[in-house]
């Protein structure tokens, strides 16, 4: 009998099973509990050991001087991370420095190792990666052999199906100790959920033809609109495939967490963002008996995103990071963090990746840090890091 | 059948009743060898038999000039028996004063918001304040925290620790002007020392340190607080079985209600949120079901009201329905700002 079996039966039913008496049973389970139980340290033992055996007390610096001030040194080890925003923010490119970051040596800030990029929406540009590189880092890139070397340890795989994915997530378990991987990123876990979009691809096509301004031609069939709102699109049409209530990821987010805490790596994941229907919970029982004040709240959610994945999910990652854009500005807030206060920070993408334009958040009240808003961004970016209009 | 009622192994059962030993009475004036030899098992075994049906007997005669109930107490003795208990306070007055003065040791406390509201904030700050010494109407005692998350990090509880300590010192100097013998000889590497951190990852292993606490409390007698942040998690992955589950946990609720009892510390549990379909909408609701619901003593709910933080007891013997605001600052859970002005202004 398995120790999962032996502390979920009841006392009667072990007597049964093992046919012996009361005290020979609850002596059994006592013993089987006190070996099955995690042991224990002191909180003071466990900053002693964090700060002496890890990368800045277990933390992978963004290169973003407030952010990382706000987060106490940067991304945390051993928890998940997740980045959301509506579609063309900046999530992807976030990703890709962050990639670039842990492959680079420690004497560069970096964590010196591997780098497991799971590209669900085949999103990853290596040439992209590269010219971050080459723009932020110029002094190690322009050694003979290091772009190839730092990108080499970045790997890049491609799930065509979420049972695919599930069985890599057990085999990359057993690498991680193997490979020196110091760094996994999920990009994104949401078209997970969604079945994989069909326009993934079609779209990076469409993406790159733009830079290299060659006129596109349209398959009648495909009803598009304007260029200029085709990262909406794509994106509502992945959403209106329906990303269920229910969480359907239970095992993957329990999963994807041990992995985190055994290995002691960062997890970064990135989340995609639907608009909140009118029926949407969001108060408490006691809350509607006592305030009916619901018309108006309606009409405030009305024009409000929300993250995708639901509210479990919400739970799961510890840290939540949102990208939005409000009048045009883009903002990245510290939206759900135990260590940090509710900040939000202005920032660009320019050619050398994600750079804030203040280093002093600007702190917000009020559930607003939790909110996302699209307000007036300009949605491609293409690759010579200019904004498209 | 009376036999049938003792905890005895379902064959040692079976043999009695086939010998014809149905009733306890049956067996009251028996010597061991005489139903060793009718069972055909050993004498020890006999002996064990017996004695286990003597106690059974026992328990159903009254006894004269004792209590009524083995093991009850009356009402006026656990009267005293709260006011000897002090409370742990959450460094909100607002909160501590809806609470009756702090979360109450003896009894297990539930408390449930939505993801950003400050409920790990609010655990790292009880297991910190269980710690203030008795000299400034704290406990002086140590914590346990159990993290099935791994939203436990020590920077912050770093912060809240010296943020404490300098709280301390403060009301030190305003207080006492001639402290020369009193003086707070704190560290904040000492408060991080008192507090014992699980990580556990399943809910097998849940269950087991559940039963494993008794038996560490005992070792450790000064700890007054367990912090289990979240109870939830492990229970919302992916369970096939939700009798199975309801079953799991009520046990380990009935389990911490006896360890608060018996060791008189305070328990708080953690709760995430869920969406429920109640009277033509959805609602938030706390999490785990509504057999759960039942079964902890007192519960807390943590919403957002307009711009600011509040909490509302949603279920309590004791206290009355109230709502508090608090905010949660670098110092950790504080008063809330508008609180603040109101203090000022006094």
């Amino acid at each position: 009998m398995i120790m999962q079996d032996a502390l979920s039966l009841t006392e009667f039913q072990l007597m049964e099973l093992l046919d012996v008496g009361w005290a020979e049973v609850t002596s059994a389970v006592a013993h089987i509990s006190a070996i099955v139980c995690p042991p224990y340290q002191s909180a003071l033992s466990l900053m002693e050991q964090r700060v002496k055996n890890e990368h800045l007390a277990g933390h992978l610096p963004t290169g973003l001087k407030g952010l990382d001030e706000a987060l106490c040194g940067g991304i945390p080890f051993g928890v998940l991370t997740e980045l959301v925003g509506p579609a063309g923010i900046g999530k992807t490119q976030f990703c890709l420095k962050l990639s670039l970051l842990a492959s680079l040596p420690s004497s560069y800030g970096g964590l010196d190792g591997h780098v497991i990029y799971i590209d669900v929406e085949s999103k990853f540009s290596s040439r992209r990666l590269i010219e971050i590189g080459a723009k932020s880092f110029p002094e190690i890139f322009l050694m003979k052999g290091m772009a190839k070397k730092m990108s080499g340890r970045i790997l890049v795989w491609r799930p065509a199906s979420l049972s695919e994915f599930t069985e890599r997530l057990q085999q990359i378990k057993v690498s991680l100790h193997q490979n020196e991987v110091k760094l996994l990123v999920i990009d994104s876990m949401a078209a997970l959920v969604s079945g994989f979009s069909r326009f993934g691809s079609i779209f990076k096509e469409i993406k790159s033809t733009i830079s290299l301004a060659l006129p596109i031609v349209f398959p009648k069939s495909l009803p598009l609109p304007s260029i200029a709102n085709f990262t909406d699109w794509a994106h509502s049409r992945e959403c209106e495939q329906g990303i269920p209530r229910q969480h359907p990821l239970g095992w993957h987010v329990s999963f994807i967490k041990s992995l985190a805490e055994f290995s002691r790596i960062p997890i970064v994941v990135t989340n995609q963002v639907r608009s909140q229907s009118s029926d949407e919970a969001c108060q408490f029982s006691f809350q509607v008996q006592r305030w009916k004040e619901t018309k108006e709240d309606h009409a405030r959610y009305g024009s409000h995103l929300v993250a995708a994945l639901g509210v479990h999910w919400a739970h799961a990652v510890t840290i939540r990071l949102v990208l939005e854009a409000k009048s045009g500005q883009r903002f990245l807030k510290v939206s759900k963090s135990p260590i940090s206060a509710p900040l939000a920070f202005p920032f660009d993408i320019t050619a050398s990746g994600m750079s804030l334009l203040s280093d002093d958040g600007i702190e917000l009240t009020g559930p607003d840090i939790n909110a996302i808003h699209s307000q007036g961004h300009s949605d491609i970016i293409n690759f010579t890091g200019e904004s498209l209009q | 059948m009376e036999v049938g009622r003792l905890p005895i192994s379902a064959s040692q059962r079976g043999k009695l009743i086939s010998a014809g030993y149905t009733t306890l009475s049956s067996l009251s004036s028996l010597s061991p060898s005489d139903l060793a030899l009718d069972l055909r098992i050993s004498d020890n075994e006999a002996a064990e038999i017996l004695k286990v049906a003597s106690l059974g007997s026992r328990l159903d005669e009254p006894e004269g000039g004792r209590a009524i109930v083995n093991g009850a107490q009356t009402a006026w003795d656990m009267l005293h028996e709260d006011e000897m208990f002090p409370r742990i306070t959450t460094s909100c007055l607002d909160l501590d004063n809806i609470l009756g003065g702090g979360i109450n040791c003896k009894e297990v406390t539930e408390i449930g918001g939505v993801p950003g509201m400050g409920k790990t904030q609010l655990g790292i700050q009880l297991a910190v304040n269980v710690q203030i010494p008795v000299d400034y109407g704290g406990l002086g005692a140590k914590a346990i925290y159990i993290d099935t998350e791994g939203s436990f990090m020590v920077e912050r509880v770093l912060q809240i620790a010296e943020a404490c300590i300098e709280d301390m010192t403060e009301c030190n100097g305003l207080l006492r002007k001639d402290f020369q013998a009193g003086q707070l000889k704190m560290h904040p590497n000492n408060i991080l020392e008192n507090i014992f951190y699980f990580r556990v990852c399943s809910y097998t292993e849940q269950i087991a340190l559940t039963n494993y606490l008794d038996k560490f409390i005992s070792e450790h007698k000064d700890v007054k607080v367990v912090i289990v942040d979240s109870v939830t998690f492990h229970f919302r992955q992916d369970f096939d079985d939700m009798a199975l589950r309801t079953r799991l946990l009520s046990g380990i609720a009935l389990k911490l209600m006896k360890l608060a009892k018996e060791h008189g510390l305070a328990v708080v549990l953690l709760n995430q949120v869920t969406t429920k379909y109640i009277e033509g909408s959805f609602q938030l609701t706390l999490a785990l079901g509504d057999s759960w619901s039942h079964s902890c003593t007192n519960r807390v709910i943590l919403y957002w009201n307009g711009n600011e933080r509040y909490a509302y007891i949603d279920k309590s013997p004791s206290l009355r329905s109230a709502s508090a605001p608090y905010s949660v600052t670098s110092k950790g859970i504080r008063n809330s700002a508008s609180t603040c002005k109101r203090i000022r202004m006094m």
